[in-house]
């Protein structure tokens, strides 16, 4: 394929993707929006008052990138898993593997998608932030760096899901126990500096934790960890895992005979 | 001499069950043919098409497509295929526009080039008043369809079909085999058709071969192997039932019910001895008509001394 068909196939991917996830907008935009909705009123207002200040900042204005980038992994990470292998169990993969569009192609596409939704719903968590304070961003660029990087790390990483599972359970399971810990042990809710010194080097070994807290580090100018490393730990995650994920197609992993 | 649209040398497959699907094909569709692949259930016809389409991977052997091999430049070799597979697969809940528009995508067909000829393809398989509708609204026959426009949105030259047909009633059926015979004669699309409507083959294909247990068992036109048949039966439908079965010299003759007799007719022999025996007993002939088609008996028979041999095989070891 030369470079413009190769253009017109990532695009008819993406925008086959996010016309998926659009026409289906009350399962996939609106509960996010809702859920981030109660955890400001409960945590953020009612809930924070009682707190008082963490890291310097008022408990509300602390949560918040965590929240924003709670949702943009889940979304990002779900979007991916559930419609790669809701193509998968439709068969319609074969549309695709009978095409001459690159396997690279078909992977990007995905996880362009998966990205729309994840910093759509981000987006949407920010505008919604906004009832409930006034955001100050530090450092815009790096704000908008970590997020999408971080939305293309999750986004790749339920491709690899999507490809293994074999049954719609499959797909379920790494969000729900795997994902979701992570996330709330990642310093949304909490300063890692509150926790005794054992278990604060346990959650060193916790990949959100320096997502969370470079993306927290953009918005207010603080972080428990060093920005240079978190970033490099998220580059060098994104090219691991979209690496395995070109493998496992190349070779037809999951999708094969 | 032009290459074929498809060679295959060679190929094997053997699942991650031990089991071996194809054991070392060899086969060659000429360009503008209108091939059939024929063969019981598992003989290995959906299999080979996977390889051919890139959607099964193969243990050994070469596939070349207009003489691009695959294993080189499978994408460059994929321009010219469309794939019609057996089992619908396509998003049911995306409307029938945006399935074959999307197909074009993964081409690299602009919209603007695509959108025209999604019309006339949709209009020619009766689908343009449905574009705006969800695939899952279609009725079975209009889902196969969909998956034959989807299939030549980008002008394959060479169309494989796994079984169109199934389950689609006669009317529409024959409809299909009139498009499908129309774009092999006037847009020279290479068609290989696997079916087990052998009335199918009979009537749309030039070349067929026939691949049991894995082998291609007979690859031949269909002229030269309906030459072949010993043996054809008629059905005879009497005027009136009879309470024995007549005996007429030198055929064999079975009694289907008491209004109906099975004859079976060798090479050589004439349908008028049969006519005139009948005659002389008395016994008046309504109508008649083969008891199968041509080529089915010749496959059932092929097919039948095959599993003969694998028994006989079998038994020996």
């Amino acid at each position: 394929m030369n470079f413009t068909q190769t253009a017109v196939a990532l695009w008819t991917l993406v925008a086959k993707e996010i016309r998926r996830f659009t026409r289906i907008w009350p399962q996939t935009l609106l509960p996010p929006s809702i859920t981030m909705t109660m955890y400001f009123i409960i945590f953020g207002n009612l809930i924070g008052a009682r707190i008082g200040e963490m890291d310097g900042y008022s408990y509300m204005d602390f949560i918040v990138p965590g929240l924003i980038m709670m949702s943009v992994i889940t979304n990002s990470y779900s979007n991916v898993a559930s419609s790669f292998f809701s193509t998968k169990f439709q068969r319609s993969v074969e549309e695709m593997m009978v095409s001459p569009m690159p396997n690279w192609v078909i992977l990007s596409g995905f996880v362009l998608g998966g990205m729309a939704r994840g910093l759509g719903v981000g987006a949407i968590v920010t505008v919604v932030s906004l009832f409930f304070t006034q955001l100050t961003i530090a450092h815009p660029l790096l704000t908008l760096l970590v997020i999408v990087l971080t939305s293309a790390l999750f986004a790749v990483g339920g491709f690899i899901n999507a490809l293994l599972g074999k049954k719609f359970d499959d797909i379920s399971i790494v969000p729900t126990f795997v994902l979701t810990p992570l996330t709330y042990l990642g310093g949304v809710f909490y300063s890692i500096s509150l926790l005794p010194d054992f278990w604060q080097s346990v959650s060193m070994l916790n990949p959100i934790l320096y997502m969370v807290n470079v993306f927290r580090y953009g918005f207010l100018g603080v972080s428990d960890i060093p920005v240079g490393w978190a970033l490099l730990a998220i580059f060098a995650f994104i090219a691991v895992l979209f690496g395995l994920a070109l493998w496992m197609l190349e070779n037809g992993k999951g999708i094969r005979s | 001499m032009a290459e074929p649209a498809l060679s295959i040398r060679g190929l094997t497959k053997v699942y991650a069950n031990g089991f071996e699907a194809l054991k070392g094909i060899d086969l060659d569709v000429a360009q503008g043919d209108f091939y059939a692949l024929l063969g019981p259930n598992g003989a290995g016809k959906s299999t080979t098409l996977g390889v051919v389409c890139s959607l099964v991977q193969k243990t050994a052997g070469s596939v070349s497509i207009f003489g691009i091999d695959i294993e080189r430049d499978f994408a460059r070799a994929k321009y010219h295929l469309g794939v019609v597979p057996q089992e619908f697969n396509f998003n049911q809940f995306e409307k029938v526009l945006d399935i074959v528009l999307a197909q074009a995508g993964y081409y690299g067909m602009s919209r603007r080039v695509a959108l025209p000829r999604a019309e006339e393809l949709l209009r020619d398989l009766g689908l343009w008043d449905k574009r705006n509708g969800t695939a899952m609204m279609l009725s079975g026959g209009m889902k196969r369809r969909l998956m034959i426009a989807r299939a030549l949105m980008h002008r394959p030259k060479l169309l494989i079909l796994d079984e169109p047909t199934a389950g689609v009633d006669i009317e529409l059926r024959r409809s299909m085999w009139s498009y499908m015979r129309r774009i092999n004669r006037e847009e020279g699309t290479t068609i290989i058709l696997t079916t087990h409507y052998l009335e199918e083959a009979e009537s749309l294909c030039r070349h067929v071969g026939i691949i049991n247990h894995g082998q291609i068992i007979r690859n031949t036109s269909v002229r030269e192997l309906l030459a072949e048949l010993d043996t054809e039966t008629f059905l005879f439908d009497l005027d009136k039932p009879l309470n024995y079965t007549p005996s007429i010299q030198g055929f064999e003759v079975h009694q289907v019910d008491a209004a109906q007799l099975s004859v079976a007719v060798q090479r050589g022999q004439s349908i008028n001895d049969i006519f005139a025996a009948l005659s002389e007993q008395g016994i008046r002939v309504a109508s008649m008509r083969n008891r199968a088609n041509r080529l089915e008996e010749m496959f059932v028979s092929m097919v039948e001394d095959g599993r003969a041999e694998s028994h006989e095989k079998g038994g020996r070891s």
